[in-house]
């Protein structure tokens, strides 16, 4: 971990003590950072360590309390966006600001000078896109286009303005293993031409393979500077967390139980006209067995876990049966009382509601399943507060939930913990059917080594797991089955000592079934 | 220098408190202003306004008979707005509950008996309910949008009680004028105390108000339009109906701006006329937010409101200006109150230094 102080070439961009408070709460403090040209320099930490807030004062959408950036060796204030852009700093941030409806074009022109004609946009933006290798369409509509194609129109977007430093925010949580490829080989295109990247990740495997330096933050200081290339994951990932990542231990050949949850040829039909329908799903879990449903974002996940939850029923009640009963028809509380749980994706404003608090947030999942305890007086459901609070502080202590005070908003809990109270609430019933959407999405090292732990036991406790993931580190870890889920339609299970990270890469690219390239993006 | 607002990480309980009164202070202070402009003393006039209403008895009655219809109607709004459905028509769901729960005593009016009056309360508040069921249909079956179709049926129902008080419902006896017969004493809402008019209306108010309290402080029911006014996607997820909470809480509002009508028709005004609201169903609105669309906040807030309609009275009295006045401070209270709920959730921070080496550059 001990590199030369700094590169001997002027440094394009450096931060000196730079510093945001939230309150009392320091996001970042000091920091020091130097980013020198044509390197790509990777940012590391876990969630909440403080890279995006320093991203985002790099940016000038957030004001810095301390501390001063420099850019070419000059004390700058960055005090927008559009003087950020001036000072040769562009941004491909985590999630997308594009609007559906429009087309590539119209979006990229969208965040320019409203001088330049569109067609003059379009192919200017068709040229980058090519000599990037970032094949675009400018025509198309973003609406059509996978989350890889999408995340190019953002790049194009920022490498119009010619910059010389690039900020990529988490790039590749969304692309497949190909697809990050080709985003790497872009990266070292800009490195050649002598631009710097500033590369934002958690994929330790990925930062060792294409970064030049790193940079690792926790707790919003500097807690390491290296070459990540001499660094192994493990050493990487120490500095992160600050302590050893438990593996996750899986035990291998246990005996399969009766089948718990089944779907037996269902079709549902898209719900609106940016969803994805769901084709001839078949889909058998049997009590001990963890069934990972791996695939890229938006190929009917979260279609396929709405129909499993029951928060939108289906009209033939036969197509999902839970312990045997068909409930097709039936919504998520009858499915719970047969003791399903269910973790959704989203966590603020579907598993849990910010405002409110944790003993609050337990009662969203769990009134009906648990009435006896949690609700009295018959009819006039008087929720009794006291026990569903007892309860909020067993699942809270089993989880190990960090959290201020004693019954907080969800809202004031970092992303690890909140997601840890969800799995929680619903472990805490002992389900004999547990259905996961991406149950570690940006969530830190140590609360998702938590939380696969904690399915892997639920399996081997005899219960079904569903999890759905994106992440092929989380889908070999935790999985004994695994289907991939490409355009509405899941694959059959395979077990997962035979699989490989490049099979289930291809497969989720959609080569299994169909002639589908990869490149052609206009449907 | 300028001024930052930065996000609390928590709502501040103290300005949860506060920032009611400070709207209040803020209200009167520039209400002084407008006073001052009109060339009339500031402290004389806010006097006259706020505090004579309150120095005697039957004033103080009166103040009960227009806080009446302000808290039963805000309670019922307060439950809509939390769980987001923003029924704006209570002004039209309160004109057809006084229609409706006038059925009785208007075409029947040889009819005496004790069972009259709990009919027309019962048919007030279905008239407001059915009359709110029309929004939420439209919302449910297709979407619409409740804040324009519920504001919009407002003046339908106005233009048909004018029409039904000057056409089919005119008393042939009333000399012409656009009224119905007055009320059999059967028909009318009895007086509380013999000390003046206030009557019924405001204990059906504080019982509404309290039990929606108590629904939203200790029920699942309760939970449940909190949980789906914050997220309809939670909401869902608990096993909630978005569209049921459409229908329940536009029913409960309406019924209860319904009961509000018909009292307001059968308490205090004995027949029924062209106009017989001076505005309760929007001014409950800024009742219900001023009170924190918390039920018992509400109680507080309608007799606030309803002091600004006697004050305007009492002013247009003994100052001789205009009782519209009591629209504007109507207007000025939510107005800061909606800007003062920003210190809950904000902390102003005065920014005056620049930051270390803060040359800028600009391309």
């Amino acid at each position: 971990m001990t590199v030369s102080e700094g590169p001997a070439v002027s440094p394009l961009l450096s931060v000196r003590g730079l510093t945001k408070y939230f309150g009392n709460f320091a996001a970042c403090s000091g920091i020091d950072l130097d980013i020198a040209p044509g390197e790509i320099h990777a940012l590391l930490g876990e969630n909440g360590a403080g890279k995006s807030t320093l991203v985002k004062m790099l940016f000038g959408i957030l004001e810095p309390s301390g501390g001063e950036i420099l850019s070419s060796g000059q004390a700058v204030v960055i005090r927008s966006p559009s003087e950020a852009r001036s000072f040769g700093i562009g941004m491909v941030f985590q999630h997308f600001s594009l609007f559906e409806a429009l087309t590539v074009g119209e979006n990229i022109a969208l965040s320019l000078d409203p001088k330049f004609s569109l067609p003059r946009i379009s192919d200017e933006a068709a040229r980058l896109s090519h000599k990037y290798g970032l094949p675009l369409d400018p025509k198309a509509h973003v609406a059509d286009l996978s989350v890889g194609e999408r995340q190019r129109i953002e790049i194009v977007r920022a490498l119009l303005q010619n910059p010389k430093l690039i900020i990529l925010d988490e790039p590749t949580s969304v692309l497949t293993p190909q697809e990050a490829d080709r985003l790497f080989e872009t990266l070292l295109k800009l490195k050649t031409e002598g631009r710097s990247v500033l590369y934002i990740s958690h994929r330790l495997e990925e930062v060792r393979r294409i970064c030049d330096r790193a940079t690792v933050l926790r707790h919003g200081k500097v807690t390491g500077r290296c070459d990540p290339r001499q660094e192994t994951p493990a050493s990487l990932a120490r500095m992160m967390v600050g302590a050893d990542v438990a593996g996750v231990s899986r035990s291998t050949g246990s005996v399969l139980g009766d089948v718990l949850i089944e779907v037996a040829n269902l079709s549902v039909p898209a719900r609106t006209p940016f969803a994805v329908s769901l084709r001839a799903i078949d889909m058998q879990v049997r009590a001990g067995e963890v069934l990972a449903i791996a695939g890229v974002a938006g190929n009917g996940q979260g279609e396929l876990f709405d129909v499993l939850s029951g928060e939108y029923t289906v009209p033939e009640n036969d197509a999902i049966r839970i312990r045997g009963k068909a409930v097709g028809t039936v919504g998520i509380n009858a499915r719970r009382m047969l003791g399903a749980g269910f973790v959704p994706e989203e966590r603020h404003g579907h598993a849990a509601v910010s405002e409110m608090s944790l003993s609050d947030n337990l009662l969203l999942a769990r009134s009906q399943p648990d009435r006896r305890s949690f609700l009295s007086g018959g009819l006039l459901s008087i929720v009794r507060h006291g026990s569903v609070r007892s309860a909020a502080k067993r699942i809270c202590d089993d989880m190990d939930v960090r959290k201020s005070g004693d019954d907080p908003s969800a809202g004031s809990l970092s992303g690890g913990n909140l997601q840890k109270f969800i799995v929680g609430r619903e472990l805490d019933r002992q389900p004999a059917v547990l259905v996961v959407n991406q149950p570690t999405w940006g969530v830190d090292a140590g609360a998702a080594s938590r939380i696969r732990q904690a399915l892997v036991d639920l399996a081997r406790s005899g219960s079904a797991v569903v999890v759905i993931s994106q992440d092929l580190d989380e889908i070999f870890e935790v999985a004994t089955n695994v289907s991939v889920i490409s355009e509405g339609r899941l694959s059959p299970s395979f077990a997962a000592h035979e699989l490989s990270l490049e099979q289930i890469g291809l497969m989720m690219g959609g080569i299994h079934d169909s002639t589908h390239s990869e490149a052609s993006h206009a449907h | 220098m300028r001024i930052e607002l930065q996000k609390r990480a928590q709502p501040s309980p103290l300005f949860s408190f506060v920032s009611p009164l400070l709207a209040l202070v803020l209200t009167l202070f520039f209400g002084g202003i407008m006073f001052w402009m009109l060339g009339k003393q500031p402290v004389d006039a806010l006097y006259s306004f706020f505090v004579e209403p309150l120095l005697e008895v039957w004033s103080l009655h009166e103040l009960a008979v227009k806080a009446a219809p302000l808290i039963l109607i805000g309670v019922g709004l307060s439950i809509c707005y939390r769980s987001n459905n923003w029924n704006i028509g209570a002004e039209g769901q309160f004109t057809i509950g006084a229609i409706t729960g006038s059925i009785l005593p208007v075409l029947y009016p040889e009819w005496h008996s004790l069972m009259i009056l709990p009919l027309m309360l019962v048919m007030g508040m279905i008239g407001g309910a059915l009359y709110a069921g029309i929004p939420a249909l439209l919302k449910t079956r297709f979407n619409t949008n409740e804040i324009l179709t519920s504001l919009m049926l407002v003046y339908i129902a106005q233009l048909y009680l004018d029409w039904l008080v000057r056409g089919p419902w005119r008393d042939p006896q009333g000399y012409n004028f656009p009224q119905t017969k007055s009320f059999v004493p059967e028909a009318v809402l009895p007086e509380i105390l013999d000390s003046g008019r206030a009557h019924l209306a405001i204990v059906f108010a504080l019982v509404a108000a309290v039990a929606l309290w108590f629904m939203m402080r200790f029920m699942l029911k309760g939970f449940e339009v909190t949980v789906l006014g914050q997220s309809e996607r939670a909401g869902r997820f608990a096993g909630f109906s978005a569209k049921r909470m459409v229908w329940f809480s536009m029913l409960l509002s309406g019924a209860l701006a319904g009961l509000a009508g018909i009292s307001e028709v059968s308490g205090s005004i004995g027949h029924v006329q062209p106009t017989i609201s001076p505005g309760y169903g929007f001014t409950a609105i800024i009742v219900a937010f001023l009170g924190r669309l918390n039920p018992l906040g509400i109680i507080a807030s309608g007799f606030v409101l309803a002091l600004t309609y006697l004050g305007g009275e009492a002013a247009q009295l003994s100052i001789g200006i205009s009782e519209k006045v009591s629209r504007v401070f109507q207007g000025l209270l939510l107005f800061f109150v909606l800007s003062c709920d920003t210190l809950i959730h904000y902390r102003i921070k005065i920014v005056t230094q620049k930051l270390r080496g803060g040359a800028a550059h600009h391309a």
